[in-house]
């Protein structure tokens, strides 16, 4: 595939999927996301892959676990009410140590709520919904074309790692349409999948997928393993983007959807002559703690702006320096909260030093 | 001298954990048979499931997938899909099947998925400690049915065998139990002919076997062994349910 295409958010999750050589798809229609299985239907067969409507969103996530644990790359994707019934299959995937990647396309709640854009679902994505303690890596897309990078991203991190990777979006991302370049997958050194249940034939000896951990001492060792690794991942991975931040005297955050938005504020306030800048998380999991505890030694004052009564804002004011303010500005989801850039600005102008 | 019985290849030489007279064991030879004679061990996966069939990777020389409790058979959709040219079965009793992985079961027969599926219906929970299953026998005291089976309050007992056969995606279900030389050769029979449809690639084929479960019983493991016979065969009777080898 070469050259620029004009296409939904949801279709290039669904197209990356298919150049990052996902095999098996296993979904469940729901709103906003229905595009995704609705593309692979379509296309996912034409590559050999297998194509699956299950039976429920909690058959899907178990689908995606035994495929992944045969070795195959392997994923689902759907909305707030379908990702909660898919903790559970999370949580066994992550104590399971198998990848895969789940695409939330998050709708309002909590309950039924409605299909507009939110960003409410931040904890249940990065607090983990599901039981046990456990990490799994959360991507957070700004534009069609990070759909498209990102879910490839979700491949390579997830099989590099052997942890679930999300893809979190809400429904502006994965409805608008933009122009993207659809990039080949990009090389990336895997370890070898040798602990997959393929038969003994593949020369491996019994492998076991379980996450049944009843020795003595067992279960503890690898929660301290899984510790580690996700530190490993914190170090490697947290991803980020900054715009205007060198003399920047407030710090406007924000990610997925209201960072674009924010971004446009920036800019308004740029133009006023004030000194504003941006940080947008990239991955959500790991936080990227670092970058927000560097910039917070030159700059004191944070704006977080969420689609929700805030949520992200505990992690900000976790990783900034001790003596960095850092002011809120929500609206929670719904019809018609999308707040405007002029709306942004205005709180800009409000908070700014 | 000759040697005319041993251990099955398919299975490890260690003890079990199961309690005296349960039948679990028999059901585990009877499938590790049906691998050894069709020679397919080395490229078959077992998915296990939540209850006391949970330890299958302890006691199969194969390659195990655990599943959460009643999803087995969309796991092994997963599985099968990924990996089409292998075996691969599930293992599950009462309540993972019946209760909580009803909707899985139901989607994974109805899809005529290619794998096979080993029920255990013992009439309770058993790693929990003995609690009412949706295979109870009416009247049926358990320790969360204590005044016995109420089939006004909590149903009828589930006929799982037959309710699969009306699905046009199932190739073969039967019921088998151990209670006896002559039913074990019988199970023995009916347990290949499902792995033989799986080989022969027709589609889904489901066993139901009849077990007892001394421990949360109550009994002995004779008394219990009896009960199969005297109590469950007469409402699970024995036999094939649905064949499709005519077709």
């Amino acid at each position: 595939m070469s050259g620029k295409l004009f296409v939904k958010g949801n279709e290039a999750v669904a197209m990356a999927a298919i150049e990052a050589g996902v095999r098996c798809y296993f979904g469940y229609p729901i709103t906003p996301q229905s595009d995704i299985p609705e593309y692979l239907s379509r296309e996912l067969p034409k590559t050999g892959g297998t194509f699956i409507q299950a039976e429920s969103e909690i058959g899907a996530i178990n689908m995606v676990l035994g495929a992944s644990a045969a070795g195959v790359r392997a994923m689902t994707s759907s909305s707030g009410p379908g990702i909660s019934l898919k903790q559970e299959g999370i949580s066994y995937m992550a104590g399971s140590e198998l990848p895969g990647v789940i695409v939330d396309i998050m709708r309002q709640g909590p309950g039924l709520g409605g299909i507009d854009a939110s960003q409410a679902d931040y904890f249940q994505a990065t607090r983990g919904g599901g039981h046990g303690g456990y990490r799994i890596i959360v991507l957070a897309p700004g534009s069609v074309q990070e759909m498209y990078d990102l879910t490839m991203l979700a491949f390579d991190l997830s099989d590099l790692y052997r942890i679930p990777a999300m893809v979190l979006a809400d429904s502006v991302i994965g409805q608008m349409k933009e122009s993207i370049t659809p990039n080949p997958r990009p090389a990336c050194a895997l370890p070898p999948k040798d602990w997959a249940v393929r038969g003994w034939a593949d020369g491996t000896g019994q492998n076991v997928v379980k996450s049944l951990k009843l020795g003595d001492g067992e279960m503890e060792k690898f929660h301290w393993e899984m510790h580690a690794r996700y530190q490993l991942i914190e170090d490697k991975e947290s991803r980020w983007e900054e715009y205007q931040t060198d003399d920047a005297r407030l710090l406007v955050t924000a990610f997925g959807s209201t960072a674009r938005i924010s971004r446009t504020a920036v800019e308004m306030a740029r133009e006023a002559g004030m000194q504003v800048g941006l940080l947008r998380p990239i991955t959500l999991l790991p936080f990227p703690k670092k970058a927000y505890a560097d910039l917070s030694r030159r700059c004191k004052l944070f704006l977080d702006i969420e689609l929700s009564t805030g949520q992200m804002i505990d992690d900000v004011r976790l990783s900034v320096a001790r003596d960095a303010e850092v002011a809120f500005y929500g609206r929670p989801p719904g019809a018609g909260s999308l707040p405007t850039p002029e709306e942004i600005f205005a709180q800009i102008r409000k908070v700014y030093p | 001298m000759k040697q005319v019985f041993g251990r099955s290849p398919s299975l490890k030489d260690v003890q079990t954990h199961f309690c005296p007279g349960c039948h679990h064991g028999a059901i585990h030879r009877l499938v590790a048979e049906a691998l050894d004679e069709f020679a397919i061990r080395d490229k078959t996966i077992g998915c296990a499931s939540v209850g006391c069939s949970v330890f299958l990777y302890g006691y199969f020389n194969i390659d195990v997938v655990e599943s959460p409790h009643g999803r087995a058979p969309a796991v092994a959709t997963g599985v099968k899909r990924a990996l089409p040219g292998n075996i691969v079965f599930t293992y599950q009793g009462d309540g993972d099947l019946a209760a909580i992985g009803t909707s899985e079961i139901i989607h994974a027969a109805n899809r005529g998925e290619d794998i096979t599926v080993i029920f255990v219906n013992n009439t309770t929970y058993g790693m929990t400690g003995g609690q009412m299953a949706p295979t109870t026998l009416p009247g049926q005291k358990t320790s969360t049915s204590p005044y016995g089976r109420d089939i006004n309050n909590d149903g009828a007992p589930f006929k799982m065998a037959e309710l699969l056969s009306n699905l046009d995606g199932v190739a073969f279900s039967a019921r088998v139990a151990v209670n006896s030389p002559k039913n074990v050769l019988a199970a023995k029979k009916l347990i290949k002919t499902a792995f033989r449809y799986q080989v022969e690639g027709r589609g889904f084929s489901f066993i139901e076997a009849l077990a007892a479960c001394p421990t949360n019983w109550g009994m002995q493991p004779l008394t219990a062994n009896e009960r199969i016979g005297s109590e469950m065969i007469p409402y699970y009777p024995l036999g094939v349910c649905k064949n499709t080898d005519n077709l």
